[in-house]
């Protein structure tokens, strides 16, 4: 019982991780129809930037106010979105709207690259260490396990982001613009939608869920290089579960890759990074498309 | 005529590629053959891509081919290198079939996707393996050709030629092929599949020959590059390795077979003096490179020899 438990807990908190991380890349393909392998270099200069604030944040005398660290972290991740959304979306990726799929995702890849050796020359190749925001909400006990109550705060931060993104898009009008221009962006420029707005309006708030995926993260581990290497194909694995460009496609990936990853790490820990590729392809084997996707017709 | 003109071909490519056993440097020489082994897993990339299809996991077939080399060179003691290749070979060759038919019903993105979670698999499952080295991977003897146990320069030669060889065999089957029935309807699915079905053709199938010659390929390819190494770890199927194979084919384009080799040379060239001179910013060499063939040159390398030969005509 202890052991279904443990691993139904370890399980949402990765899966709460997994889908602020996911969200923004499922978005940006539903709205600009790219993958986006950069998502995983934003997720890492988002780490790399809420360390750097952070740090500054105590250095500056933040221990009087320790709360203003979690500040510290969303304002890193609001930087990294406008700074970065608008140079990749505008400088580079608006040239490349309605080329075939598979040659975005290797223009993406181009800036991956690009952008994990200007992380490299910013930040140098130490690791960061930003422990204070990870122990301030001290611990939580769930029957005889005790788990550290910032895990929760990010499964609390995924169910708001969440419901965010789920709200704007379907109970607000610049949510209902943003679904006509993913059904028909010529028709949706025709009725007077400003769509290279609603372009780099989505691709910015994808830059910031990812760059906030990475700065939540910032205080449990330590922030080294290579960081979205690993990121960006989980996320991939989550999205393609959840079918490419639905939200809760995502939180149904996010979930399934999550506690099945827990569940492997408890049971069969050799099959750990196994399990998540496997899910993905066991999923497409009986979906094509991903269990949210919406079946289209074959173009003539 | 034209069967004429490429085994003729075939002989001169052979002939200028042996003539750099003579003449390269020795860290040319593993330079080379490295490009080359990897220019084989790319060929089979190229292949696919005429219909359309990108696979970013050949990294699967390359990685199996080598774990199978050197599992059969560490267990059964088999050093010879023709044994070895064909071997792996035959395992993907396999592994391949099974997985082909399967992939085949796949398109664009999803392909490119499931084809990077299978070599992921393979990536994930090795990494744990630690009866088989884990992340650390395991190293390989030398090989030997035929009884032959070469040391030192003439080890490299050999290496060097024998890849060569292979290279020159693939590119002209791959040639044939590209310029066979079933090759000229790969090239038709990339304008239009379905109008490649309503004519009678069999998409499914056509896609499923020319994964199943990219994962022989990729096998072979690993297969060389552990022989030069002398060591092969779970990196090999990592989706970066994928990347840098799809990045030569992209860089080759899909016109020409020549190109991917190239293409191959040139990516092996630029990452060896990136590492030497800037080694902190390789990556980043690389990609403002790869963004330059794809803004600059969208159909590959392979698409100036195509452009001169069409203003000559």
């Amino acid at each position: 019982m202890d052991l279904v438990a443990t691993i139904l807990v370890d399980g949402l908190i990765y899966a709460g991780w997994l889908f602020i991380v996911s969200v923004g890349l499922t978005l940006v393909f539903g709205v600009l129809n790219i993958l986006n392998i950069a998502h995983g270099s934003l997720y890492a200069i988002g780490a790399y930037a809420s360390a750097s604030l952070v740090g500054l944040y105590f250095a500056a005398g933040g221990d009087a106010v320790p709360w203003g660290s979690y500040a510290a972290l969303i304002l890193a991740a609001v930087l990294v979105a406008l700074v970065l959304g608008p140079l990749l979306e505008r400088g580079l990726l608006r040239f490349f709207y309605g080329r075939d799929e598979v040659l975005n995702v290797l223009v993406t890849y181009a800036v991956f690259l690009i952008l994990e050796d200007v992380m490299k020359l910013i930040w140098g190749v130490n690791p960061y260490f930003v422990y204070e925001p990870y122990t301030l909400l001290g611990d939580v006990e769930i029957g005889p396990l005790f788990y550290v109550g910032y895990d929760f705060a990010v499964i609390g931060a995924a169910i708001v982001v969440g419901l965010a993104v789920w709200l704007t898009l379907n109970r607000t009008k610049i949510g209902k613009i943003v679904l006509a221009v993913i059904h028909d962006s010529e028709m949706s420029e025709t009725m007077g939608v400003n769509v290279p707005r609603i372009y780099l309006g989505a691709f910015m708030a994808g830059a910031f869920l990812a760059a906030l995926g990475g700065a939540l993260t910032a205080p449990m581990i330590s922030v080294t290089p290579g960081l979205g290497v690993n990121v960006i194909i989980v996320a991939f694995a989550v999205v393609i579960i959840g079918g490419l460009g639905s939200v809760p496609g995502a939180a149904i990936g996010a979930v399934m890759v999550g506690i099945s990853r827990a569940a492997s790490v408890h049971l069969v820990p050799e099959a750990e990074l196994f399990i998540i590729y496997f899910v993905m392809a066991i999923v497409l084997l009986f979906r094509p498309e991903g269990l949210f996707a919406k079946t289209q017709a074959r173009k003539i | 005529m034209m069967r004429s003109n490429l085994l003729l071909s075939a002989f001169g490519a052979f002939a200028v590629l042996a003539a750099g056993s003579v003449i390269l440097p020795d860290w040319a020489m593993f330079l080379f053959a490295m490009a080359l082994a990897k220019g084989l897993v790319c060929l089979g990339i190229v292949g696919m891509m005429r219909g359309g299809l990108v696979s970013f996991g050949q990294g699967l077939y390359y990685c199996l081919g080598a774990y199978t080399a050197t599992l059969v060179a560490g267990s059964f003691g088999v050093s010879d290198i023709f044994l070895l290749t064909l071997l792996s070979a035959g395992v993907c060759l396999l592994v391949g079939a099974a997985f082909g038919p399967l992939l085949a019903n796949y398109r664009g993105i999803f392909f490119a996707m499931l084809s990077l979670a299978l070599s992921m698999v393979l990536y994930g499952s090795l990494s744990k393996m630690s009866f088989i080295g884990g992340t650390d991977g395991l190293n390989i003897a030398a090989p030997t050709f035929l009884g032959w146990a070469p040391e030192g320069r003439p080890l490299q030669t050999a290496l060097y030629i024998y890849v060569t060889a292979l290279v020159v065999i693939a590119g002209t089957l791959m040639r044939i092929f590209f310029d066979s029935e079933q090759g000229l309807i790969t090239l038709a699915t990339r304008d239009n599949e379905l109008r490649v079905e309503y004519l009678g053709a069999s998409v499914r199938n056509v896609m499923s020959y020319t994964y199943v010659f990219g994962a022989v390929l990729g096998g072979i390819g690993g297969t060389i590059a552990v022989l030069a190494l002398g060591h092969v770890d779970p990196e090999f199927a990592f989706w970066t390795t994928s990347g840098e194979f799809v990045f030569v084919a992209i860089l080759a384009g899909y016109l020409s077979v020549p190109a991917v080799f190239v293409a191959a040379i040139i990516l092996e060239m630029v990452r060896s003096f990136s590492n030497l001179y800037f080694p902190n910013t390789w990556q980043l060499a690389l990609g403002i490179f790869l963004l330059a063939v794809i803004v600059m040159l969208p159909n590959g390398l392979g698409s100036l020899v195509r452009r001169r030969k069409e203003d000559a005509t």
